[in-house]
Parts: structure tokens; C-alpha cells; sequence
């Protein structure tokens, strides 16, 4: 890699008395968590238990229907530039556009994101040769499998240098050796004072003191 | 200029180019409003009357409505697609304002959708029995009219964007914030083919446009953002 690995500076998200509600159905409430650099939350629950709309409430991406969300002592809301260009969210979509290719689609969400676009033109590259999908990066999105698309999805993550990561579901339509190479990379981000909360069917390989679980179900 | 101004038009360029490099891989979506615009005026003269006088009339309202339905037509194509894959979400959580990625993304719409309309637009008017002053208004009021039906466009966009099937919806929403355009733009042409001043129209024209330009981006951004909750 191109960066040295500087460790990232310490930030801490603190939510506290969340509830979320779909039509009349309440999701959860009265949840509260804490986390702060260098540990990760695994979010666990049924179906439909609102694991989504927790991580879409943590960006920022909607809004809880009480409670509030402090990042490092501020309320996201009232700092949410700031605290956007520090996140990198990955959603249930890849969030790839189908008729661009690989590396456009990497270097364009890199610009419309927090890093320049200079910067990412030479960085790209090396970040799907990272996950392994490096042969892809000429060829159309619409062409790839749910797989390669996954991988490239997490290259966009881990190519923001963002040292928050809200990742739904990052496993799905990985074969073993992407769930691998995803772990590795969730705890190198770990290594790094990195922070993620992330949903999961799927157990990471990841140390058990950096890691708390948050089962939605007994909310 | 500092830093942050500096890469938000970085962005707001990257994005103005990744939708044009889209639209030129999609180039048969780009075809379509064109291609209506030219059927839904060429559908006057067959139906209505070939009359010259007659046609020469109505004309330049013709000309606008089917411009007005042609933008109304590609509209969808402006955030709903980004809706489908995820890339909206994105944007919503870049940390640049909003609002000015939802103006590149509306200027690259403008370019593939409203651009064509105006150059095809002179064809049109020959067809209509317009004069050769007429002709030059025409283009000059659709130049300073359509970045306003796009602005505006984006509005209604962002606000049903979450809906599934918005169609009529959209129009619904849309097509009465598009009466003061339509009014000063056919005005325009009306006026220059008595050999009136055209001026006055354009002039409100153009400051529509300016006031939607002003204010239709911000609206955007806050209806994006409410759709993607």
C-alpha cells in the first residue's frame, strides 16, 4: 500500500435511548451504545428486528424516532459534514453503478466522497488488486457477479480512509476466502484505532476484547 | 478559495462527468425524449390541421408543451436510477453539501436531456410555419427556459423518488410549477412573430430560471433526504 498505516485519531459514538419505529410497529427503544476506537460492535437480531435501521439511524441516513447520537461529544446532527467524511457506510446495495466500470466507479465514489481526485486515481488499482479483484477493473459492473461487486464495494469502504465503518450485511455473496480477506481487513482497521459496527449472519474472526454484541431481539 | 471549496467542485465535476459517461454508454435512453418531442409535434400539424396560417398560431405552444413533456418523460432518470443501486445513499452521506451534488447531477441531466431539445427545436419550428426570427426566439427562450424545467424537475424528483411507481404522481407535482415558463417562453415566440419585443419574456424567463436556480437545488437536497429515510 501506497499509505502507511497512521493509526487514526480517537473518536467515540455514544447513542443513547434510540427507538425506531416502522409504521405503528416499534423496532426497538430505550437502546443505548457506546463505542470508541479501535472496538467493534456486532449488531445480532431475527429478521426484521431493525438492524438496518440501526445503521441507517447511526449515519445519519435517518432519523431515530427519539434519542440522540453524540460523535465525540457532539450531536451528529449538528456536525453531520464532518462526521460524514469521517464514515464509511456500506449498504445492502453495493452502491455501484452498472455502466461504469470497476475502477470508475471506485474513483468517482472516492471523489464524490471524502479523498481528492487525484489521489484516488492512483490509488484505485491497488485497493481491487487488495481484494482480489483486480481483473475486473476494466469491465462493465453489470457484467460482475454479486460477488466481485461485494468485494468492489468493500474496496470503495476501505479506500475512503474513513476511520468509521458502518457495514450492513458486508459478507453477503462472499466465498470463503473473501469472508477471509474481509476479516483481515476489519482487523487491520481494528489495528489501526479504527472503528466498526457492522450486521452479520456470519461470525468474523476478530478479538474478542475489541468486540461487544448488540442483540436487537431482547429490546 | 480554500481546501473544502476547492474539492466540493472537484466532486461536484466528478460527478457531472460520471453521469455524462453513463448517458453516452446508455445513448438509446438519451435518443427517447428527442425522439418524442419530434413525434408529439409532428402529431399537430397530421391531426389538428396543415393549415399554415393555423399552425403558424399555435405553434409555439405546441413546440413548449411537447417540451415540457419531453423533460417531464426523462425526468425519472435524474435520481431514480442512483435510488435502484445505492450511489444516492452516497451522495446523501458525502460530506459535501447536498445540495450542490444535486445541482451537477441536475446540470448533467440538463446536458443529456434538455440540450438536445433545443437543438432539434429549430427543425420543429420550420415545421410549424415559423418564421426565421421566430425560429432564433425559440431557441433563445427554450436556452433560457429548460435549465428551470430541470431545476424544478429535480424538486419532484427528490420528493417521489421513494415512491414506486411516481409516474403520474410526478406530473401531478411537476407540470403546474411549469406554467410560468410555459407562458414567457411561448409569449416569447408569439411576441416575435408579430414583431413584438421579445425581450420582456426572455427577460422573466431567464429570472425564473436564476430564482430556480437559487432555490430548486436546496428543495432537492431536502426531499432527497427525506425519501432516503
Amino acid at each position: 500500500m501506497s499509505h502507511p498505516l497512521n493509526p487514526f485519531p480517537s473518536c467515540r459514538i455514544e447513542a443513547t435511548q434510540l427507538a425506531c419505529l416502522r409504521g405503528f410497529n416499534s423496532l426497538f427503544e430505550g437502546l443505548s451504545l457506546t463505542v470508541s476506537s479501535g472496538n467493534t460492535i456486532h449488531v445480532t437480531g431475527a429478521n426484521g428486528s431493525g438492524k438496518t435501521s440501526l445503521l441507517r439511524i447511526l449515519c445519519g441516513l435517518s432519523l431515530a424516532e427519539t434519542g440522540q447520537i453524540n460523535w465525540n461529544g457532539n450531536n451528529i446532527q449538528s456536525v453531520s459534514s464532518e462526521y460524514r467524511a469521517n464514515l464509511s457506510y456500506l449498504g445492502h446495495k453495493p452502491a455501484l453503478k452498472p455502466d461504469l466500470t470497476a475502477y470508475e466507479n471506485l474513483v468517482s465514489a472516492a471523489a464524490t466522497g471524502n479523498r481528492a481526485l487525484r489521489e484516488a486515481d492512483s490509488t484505485a488499482t491497488e485497493y481491487l488488486r487488495l481484494l482480489g479483484v483486480v481483473h475486473t477493473r476494466d469491465r462493465l459492473c453489470r457484467q460482475l457477479s454479486a460477488g466481485q461487486k461485494q468485494r468492489i464495494a468493500v474496496a470503495r469502504v476501505v479506500m475512503s480512509d474513513a476511520p468509521m465503518w458502518i457495514l450492513d450485511e458486508p459478507g453477503t455473496s462472499l466465498d470463503t476466502e473473501g469472508m477471509e480477506l474481509l476479516s483481515s481487513l476489519m482487523r487491520r482497521h481494528i489495528e489501526r484505532n479504527g472503528l466498526i459496527i457492522f450486521t452479520s449472519h456470519h461470525g468474523f474472526d476478530l478479538p474478542i476484547d475489541r468486540l461487544d454484541r448488540i442483540c436487537l431481539d431482547s429490546t | 478559495m480554500n481546501d473544502q471549496t476547492v474539492s466540493t467542485m472537484s466532486a461536484m465535476m466528478a460527478l457531472v462527468r460520471r453521469d455524462l459517461i453513463i448517458a453516452m454508454r446508455e445513448r438509446g435512453d438519451m435518443l427517447q425524449p428527442v425522439l418524442f418531442f419530434i413525434i408529439v409535434v409532428s402529431l399537430f400539424p397530421l391531426s389538428v390541421t396543415p393549415d399554415k396560417t393555423l399552425l403558424m398560431q399555435a405553434g409555439p405552444g405546441i413546440i413548449w408543451v411537447a417540451a415540457l413533456l419531453a423533460t417531464l418523460l426523462a425526468l425519472d432518470g435524474i435520481f431514480r436510477p442512483d435510488h435502484e443501486d445505492g450511489t444516492l445513499e452516497q451522495l446523501v452521506l458525502s460530506p459535501h453539501p447536498l445540495s450542490l451534488l444535486v445541482l451537477a447531477k441536475t446540470l448533467a441531466h440538463w446536458l443529456v436531456t434538455g440540450l438536445p431539445l433545443i437543438i432539434i427545436s429549430p427543425l420543429l419550428g420550420m415545421l410549424m410555419q415559423l418564421s426565421g426570427d421566430a425560429i432564433i426566439v425559440l431557441c433563445g427562450a427554450l436556452i433560457l427556459g429548460t435549465p428551470a424545467l430541470s431545476l424544478i424537475g429535480a424538486v419532484g424528483v427528490g420528493l417521489t423518488v421513494g415512491i414506486r411507481k411516481s409516474g403520474v404522481l410526478l406530473s401531478l407535482v411537476i407540470l403546474p410549477l411549469y406554467v410560468p415558463v410555459l407562458i414567457f417562453g411561448a409569449g416569447a415566440v408569439q411576441a416575435a412573430m408579430v414583431s413584438l419585443d421579445p425581450q420582456p419574456h426572455l427577460l422573466l424567463l431567464a429570472s425564473f430560471s436564476l430564482f430556480s436556480l437559487a432555490f430548486c437545488p436546496l428543495a432537492s437536497a431536502t426531499a432527497l433526504k427525506i425519501s432516503v429515510n
